[in-house]
């Protein structure tokens, strides 16, 4: 029992990461019906976005000019390197979608494995071939709560990303943009004649989802500290799946498909050797989308109205 | 001043010519027909009015200023209000989401406001939620506002789509055939609905309609559209005897 309960806590942090990640599939799929396949990339820029704000954080508090907290530090370089990534997202929309709003969806869809790319390889010209390791911003404290261990970074991973993924929720039912972006899924038509600029609601969602991706990189980089250019490869294209596995476009599909997807991973490395562990969860993910195509909370639709 | 003037509007689809040499004058408050067989370009002039298509030439001014080249939310917030052929609901979101969402351009509070719930969203969010209220009522859907659109019946679906182009507070509205596919009834609740608009809210309207019954009782004045071009227009008796107009249109189509 203590052996499965100390196996749901780790999958609740796994599965924050995919879902943190899958978010911003599933919204920018939402609005713009296209996958943007660099995403997984810019959950790594947002992760040594990170690892520099807290780097220099840190150089900044050793100097002696002001003293903060560990804690604090690290709130702070969520909150900046969020921030960051988000521009970043917005160039990405200027830059590489925005000119082929109305090209075809497999251009576009090219266009983000080449912003992908770009960005794992400006990197290495920047960075050069090496690991880097995030600075231990908080010391490990490991509870014991009737023999499960559970430790600050894991508790911190799944309420960041929880609280998060709540305000996500909230923005979007409340607000005027978030209206706008539940109203866009369903046309491209519509809703500038309601008055909305696109212009406005596709890089806001960009950025959204940029901003999402850049916490899950840093929580990463504080659960597990070294961090490379091509860590944002595999996660990002798992995520991807939890994102579709959710219903392509659902916000709580896709963070519910990427807990899903984490405890399927962790509970398949219960039972199996961790070598059959990506083998066996994708088997039993393509199962569950045999049976439903549409993912879980996917509506079936014929292609949104473009002009 | 004409509220919307049109001067020799043309538009061609690759090489296809869609409408050609199109003129048009709506007056404040006054009600404009637009008819014509199918494919003649009659929703083709809607949205390059709108601002979805560009034009190829011609002038379009609203108020006297010139809107080519606005983009659709632009236009909208300077006060053209649409609906749609097909209706085009967000069919999981419900009525009143609906009519809210159409105040976007009357919302100015910022992200501030949005993170921290300022007095000013408070009370722009108030506004609108009582204004959609307003206009649902005007509509006489209101007792639908917190259902989802796509488990509502037809007539009442159209209704809702009424109040969403009204929240965009025109000051000209676009229906375009809102009355395709009623039953008799239902096709009486949107009668009402035309007379409330024209009465109540005193708005110009510009209708693209089928229904002779309907053009008859409430254009001031209609055109006919065969194959991108104004064959003839005038008052509705006019446009009913005129023999160019029975030849391409009405003398195909039962007289309703």
């Amino acid at each position: 029992m203590t052996y499965f309960l100390q196996n749901v806590i780790n999958a609740l942090q796994w599965g924050s990461f995919y879902a943190l990640i899958a978010l911003g599939y599933s919204m920018v799929y939402s609005i713009m019906m296209l996958f943007n396949f660099a995403h997984g990339d810019i959950f790594m820029t947002g992760a040594y976005i990170g690892l520099g704000i807290a780097t220099g954080l840190l150089a900044i508090v050793s100097s002696g000019v002001i003293a903060l907290p560990g804690w604090l530090i690290l709130v702070l370089t969520i909150i900046i390197s969020m921030f960051i990534t988000s521009l970043l997202g917005v160039l990405v929309e200027r830059i590489g979608y925005r000119p082929l709003r109305n090209a075809p969806r497999a251009s576009a869809a090219i266009t983000g494995l080449m912003i992908g790319i770009i960005l794992e390889t400006g990197n290495l010209a920047l960075l050069g071939a090496k690991r880097f390791s995030f600075p231990p911003l908080i010391m490990t404290k490991a509870y014991n709560i009737s023999g499960v261990f559970v430790t600050n970074k894991k508790i911190l991973v799944v309420l960041v990303s929880l609280t998060l993924m709540l305000a996500l929720d909230l923005f979007v039912r409340k607000t005027k943009w978030g209206m706008a972006m539940r109203a866009m899924s369903y046309d491209f038509v519509v809703v500038p004649l309601m008055g909305v600029s696109i212009d406005v609601i596709a890089p806001m969602t960009f950025a959204i989802g940029s901003g999402l991706a850049a916490a899950g990189g840093v929580l990463y980089g504080v659960a597990y500290p070294v961090l490379d250019p091509y860590m944002g490869i595999l996660i990002g294209w798992k995520a991807f799946v939890a994102a579709i596995l959710g219903g392509r476009g659902s916000i709580m599909g896709a963070a519910l498909a990427g807990f899903l997807l984490g405890f399927i991973e962790i509970f398949v490395t219960m039972i199996f050797p961790s070598t059959l562990r990506d083998l066996i969860a994708f088997s039993i993910v393509l199962v569950i989308l045999t049976f439903r195509p549409h993912g879980f909370f996917g509506k079936p639709y014929s292609a949104k109205l473009r002009l | 001043m004409p509220l919307l003037q049109v001067k020799n509007m043309t538009h061609f689809f690759t090489g296809l010519r869609a409408v050609h040499n199109y003129n048009l004058e709506i007056n404040p408050g006054e009600i404009r027909g637009l008819i014509g067989p199918n494919g003649a370009g009659k929703t083709t002039i809607f949205n390059l009015l709108t601002g979805v298509l560009r034009p190829t030439e011609g002038e379009i001014t609203l108020e006297g200023t010139d809107i080519i080249g606005l983009r659709p939310h632009q236009i909208a917030a300077r006060g053209i209000g649409r609906t749609f052929q097909n209706m085009k609901l967000w069919r999981h979101m419900t009525v009143l989401e609906h009519v809210k969402m159409a105040h976007y351009s009357q919302l100015s509070y910022g992200l501030t406001g949005a993170f921290f719930g300022t007095k000013k969203r408070v009370r722009q969010e108030n506004e609108i939620e009582e204004h959609a209220h307003t206009l649902l009522a005007l509509m006489d859907a209101d007792q639908f506002a917190d259902q989802k659109v796509l488990n509502l019946p037809y007539g009442v679906q159209r209704r809702v789509e009424m109040a969403r182009a009204l929240a965009t507070r025109p000051k000209i509205l676009f229906l375009d055939e809102p009355t395709v596919g009623m039953t008799p009834e239902e096709l009486v609740g949107m009668m009402n609905v035309f007379r409330k608009i024209h009465n109540e809210l005193g708005l110009a309207i510009f209708l693209i309609e089928h229904r002779m019954k309907v053009v008859m009782e409430f254009c001031q004045r209609v055109q006919t559209l065969v194959f991108g071009e104004v064959i003839a227009e005038g008052t509705p008796d006019e446009i009913q005897n005129d023999p160019r107009v029975i030849e391409a249109y009405l003398g195909k189509e039962e007289v309703a």
